[in-house]
């Protein structure tokens, strides 16, 4: 069977600037994959030319569809929430509008059954429905990102950075709930991190990009045993 | 009668009177402020866009129309105009700059404004109005039946589109892009199209501040220019992010300026543009966004 | 200096010097009444150089800079209408009129930005006929000011003008008048503009945090954009003035503003050299539209409008865009072709 997701030499570019150099990558149904790589290395765009919000070009497959000349509104409804940089969530907006809003291509039915399975999910939502979203604090904003990718029903989940600008405690939290969706509801997870210990722990395999190539690629466990890998990215 | 009686009852007046006109510059203010969240323009020809659909209306009845027939078919044509202005001449210029789109919409209002006068002449047309120019005496004040009725139309419209927006799945979707067109294109919402129907309700704004205004100033294809310019007022005062600023900042600029010129013998008509205009820039000066314009909350 | 640069001013130099050999000789061909078109095209040109120091090189919009020339225009008509100064020493008076009320506007302007300001500057412009016409006792009011046949006005009307040992019509001396002035500003700007100041500007454009964190005097600087571009506007408000041979309160009226930044837009922000074509579109496209298309009422308007439309659609980022567009592959084959 092919994989769920299927990168084949794609490349990017910014105006003059070229992000992505011939990528090639693979998220299987039910998997869950890293991207690592320094600042620059062309990790955002990796997920910004699946969910098309970046100009590309190259083979892009997504259960047997290709995404090579949707735009985001497109990719989206083909069940891939991409949680974007910043977490992209409408800060003038409640909690139940945001969550409300990935549920925006579903049904009026489905959204009820979905927004009680999220708030089961984070309780605390529940009493705050009514707050602006800008009014929370970053890791519960990360949190509702999470929430709203859940609410579009995806078959694969792009996070990217979910640790950025967070503590410990609720990064540890974070991936945490992210790696029981993926073991539990088999949702499939491509995540985009500079933090390469929690990534390697939460997902099944990797790949390291630098300056928009895959350079390095493997099970978890071969890229914390790889030299330079645990150098450069795991510091030990 | 009481002390200060007739003073009373014509200041009663002439506040009542003053949230008629009001509320015409407060539907055309909110149309500038959708239009100002969803492209970050102002829109020039919203006034003008207004006058043709009041000279579509007027034409519908002149042909035998009823006039709520004509009305309501106004709303929608103006509606469908909206959607396409926004897809013909604004769309293609999303990515310029601002002052690439300001200019567009200046061609819209000269262009407009030359087909009216092309279509339909120069002259002077008298619109028919949907209430009764009598009046109904309240307590020894006399309030105009039309005064009321405008100040009706104008708050139901505001209030069905404050529905709209609020409760509804395409209303939230018309605030989501307006926010954060990228994260909404993300969540599946069509932002080309949200912003093509933020035109449309504009427009259809701008078509029901047209009608309620004919009756009162008479028709010609320069009607609104005054219009445009209080609204504009109204929108600044009430802070461009603010559809309820627009509208509030709308009456307050329709009653205030009715009680001055009435009030003040210094001002009259002559200065009361000018009057409005030092009103916005004092307010400027001291509050730069407006009376309710957003100090977004935002942590990181 | 690079070489890149060396050819870029040295075309610019040459462009210019071009330009002027060719407005020297231009009314040899031009009857009078051309000459006296294209002296407005020379005022539109000094009025639209002025808006794109502010709009073009700091990012600030002004819907009102008519409100700017009617200041300069106003200045001079009293000046010559009312005080017999001689006409030609109101014009840098008029620009340094214009100047102070930009320095003036333009410090509370800095605690607006974007439209706020682009929309309190329109309600200057909006604001000024009325005062003008409210306070009659300097302004004339309604009735406005006469220059005609004034004492301090040169060929006191349509008679010949003497000057430098030449002769000139009424109309060809307006030509020679706004057209040297327009050049001495050009280079002016030029100047200006290619320097330390047009750099800082610039900066605050593309960026006012970045610009300020690397030591720039935002308020500074961004009022000075706006004094320098009231001077142009005033002086060329002067020049408008002595053109029309009076002022009234709609000499100056609203849609003149919108013109001015239609043709600012046409023209290219942040360059000086698509300026003429702005000028040119401002005084002709109108002309043309009922000359071509049809007298009916409203109907050149209409025509004008589809125009502007069509070209802004086109060039979205005005001539100057497409003057950069299309240079860009020449200069980048010069280039090649050397270093091979």
């Amino acid at each position: 069977m092919p994989p769920l997701l299927q990168l084949e030499d794609v490349h990017a570019r910014y105006g003059p600037t070229t992000a992505l150099r011939g990528i090639s990558l693979t998220v299987g149904e039910g998997e869950s994959v890293a991207v690592l790589g320094a600042n620059g290395a062309g990790k955002t765009t990796t997920l910004r030319a699946i969910s098309g919000t970046v100009k590309r070009s190259g083979r892009i497959e997504f259960a047997g569809q290709s995404l090579g000349r949707r735009g985001p509104e497109s990719v989206s409804r083909l069940g891939i929430a991409h949680v974007p940089e910043g977490r992209g969530t409408f800060g003038e907006l409640t909690v139940r509008e945001n969550l409300r809003l990935g549920a925006y291509t579903q049904r009026g039915a489905a959204f009820k059954a979905d927004y009680v399975r999220v708030l089961n999910l984070f309780p605390w939502m529940a009493d705050r429905e009514g707050q602006q979203a800008g009014t929370l604090s970053g890791g519960e904003q990360q949190m509702l990102a999470l929430g709203r990718a859940l609410m579009q029903r995806p078959r694969l989940l792009l996070l990217d950075e979910p640790s950025l600008g967070l503590a410990p405690s609720i990064v540890g939290e974070i991936f945490r709930r992210v790696k029981v969706l993926n073991a539990e509801e088999g949702l499939s997870v491509l995540i985009v991190e500079q933090n390469a210990v929690v990534a390697l722990d939460t997902a099944a395999r990797a790949y390291v990009l630098e300056v928009g190539r895959v350079v390095v690629t493997g099970s978890s466990e071969e890229l914390r045993r790889n030299e330079s890998v645990r150098r450069s990215y795991l510091g030990y | 009668m009481e002390p200060g009686g007739p003073l009373m009852a014509n200041f009663l007046q002439q506040v009542v009177s003053g949230l008629a006109t009001g509320g015409i510059y407060g539907s055309l203010a909110l149309a500038l402020v959708l239009i100002y969240r969803a492209t970050r323009v102002i829109n020039f020809a919203q006034g003008e866009m207004g006058m043709f659909a009041t000279f579509i209306a007027l034409w519908l009845i002149e042909s035998g129309w009823p006039y709520w027939g004509a009305f309501f078919a106004t709303l929608a044509i103006a509606f469908v105009g909206g959607v396409v202005v926004e897809r013909v001449v604004i769309r293609p210029v999303e990515r310029a700059p601002a002052v690439t789109v300001v200019i567009i919409t200046i061609g819209l209002l000269i262009g407009l404004n030359g087909a009216a006068f092309w279509i339909w002449g120069g002259e002077t047309r008298a619109f028919p109005s949907a209430f009764s120019t009598r009046a109904i005496h309240v307590g020894g004040v006399a309030f105009s039946i039309q005064d009321l009725g405008v100040i009706g139309v104008s708050l139901a419209a505001v209030g069905l589109l404050y529905v709209f927006f609020r409760f509804t799945k395409l209303g939230l979707g018309l605030r989501a892009a307006a926010l954060n067109p990228e994260a909404s294109r993300l969540v599946g919402v069509r932002v080309g199209w949200m912003l093509a129907l933020g035109w449309g309700f504009a427009s259809v704004l701008g078509a029901l501040s047209g009608m309620m205004v004919a009756p009162l100033v008479f028709l010609d294809p320069n009607m609104m220019r005054a219009v445009l310019l209080y609204a504009l007022a109204a929108a600044i005062l009430g802070g461009l992010d603010s559809p309820i600023g627009a509208v509030v900042g709308g009456l307050v600029l329709g009653v205030g300026l009715n009680l001055i010129s009435t009030y003040v013998d210094f001002i009259g008509d002559q200065l009361k543009l000018p009057v409005a205009f030092a009103v916005i820039l004092a307010v400027l000066l001291v509050k730069p966004t407006g009376l309710f314009g957003r100090t977004t909350v935002r942590r990181v | 200096m690079t070489r890149r640069r060396a050819i870029t001013l040295g075309a610019q130099a040459g462009a210019f010097l071009v330009a002027v050999a060719l407005l020297t000789v231009l009314p040899h061909w031009l009857g009078d009444f051309r000459a006296s078109q294209v002296a407005y095209v020379g005022i539109y040109f000094i009025a639209i150089m002025g808006l794109n120091i502010l709009t073009g090189y700091t990012g600030q919009i002004s819907l009102g800079h008519g409100a700017f020339m009617a200041i300069g225009g106003y200045t001079t008509a009293i000046m010559v209408g009312h005080h017999n100064v001689r006409d030609l020493w109101t014009i840098p008076l008029a620009g340094l009129v214009a100047g102070g009320a930009g320095l003036l506007f333009g410090v509370p302007a800095l605690r607006l930005s974007g439209l706020y300001l682009a929309l309190a500057t329109f309600a200057i412009a909006v604001a000024l006929p009325a005062v003008l016409k409210k306070f009659d006792h300097f302004t004339g009011g309604t009735q406005g000011i006469q220059l005609f046949g004034r004492p301090g006005f040169t060929g006191k009307g349509y008679e010949n003008v003497h000057v430098l040992g030449q002769t000139l019509t009424f109309n060809n001396w307006l030509y020679y008048l706004t057209w040297t002035v327009a050049a001495v500003l050009f280079l002016i700007a030029w100047l200006v503009l290619g320097g330390r100041m047009g750099r800082t500007f610039r900066a605050i454009r593309d960026s006012e945090i970045a610009a300020t964190s690397s030591g720039v005097n935002l308020p500074l600087y961004k009022t000075l954009a706006f004094g320098l571009s009231a001077f142009y506007a005033g002086v060329a408000g002067s020049l408008f003035a002595l053109a029309t041979t009076f002022v009234n309160p709609d000499t100056f009226p609203i849609i003149l503003s919108l013109y001015l930044l239609i043709g600012a837009v046409i023209s290219g922000l942040g360059s000086l050299w698509g300026i003429a074509a702005g000028a040119l579109f401002i005084q002709y496209v109108p002309d043309l539209a009922s000359k071509y298309v049809s007298k009916a009422p409203g109907a050149p308007s209409v025509a004008y409008a589809v125009i502007l439309i069509i070209v802004v659609l086109l060039l979205p980022f005005g001539l100057t865009g497409l003057i950069r567009k299309s240079a860009r592959p020449l200069t980048d084959r010069l280039f090649r072709g050397h270093n091979q």
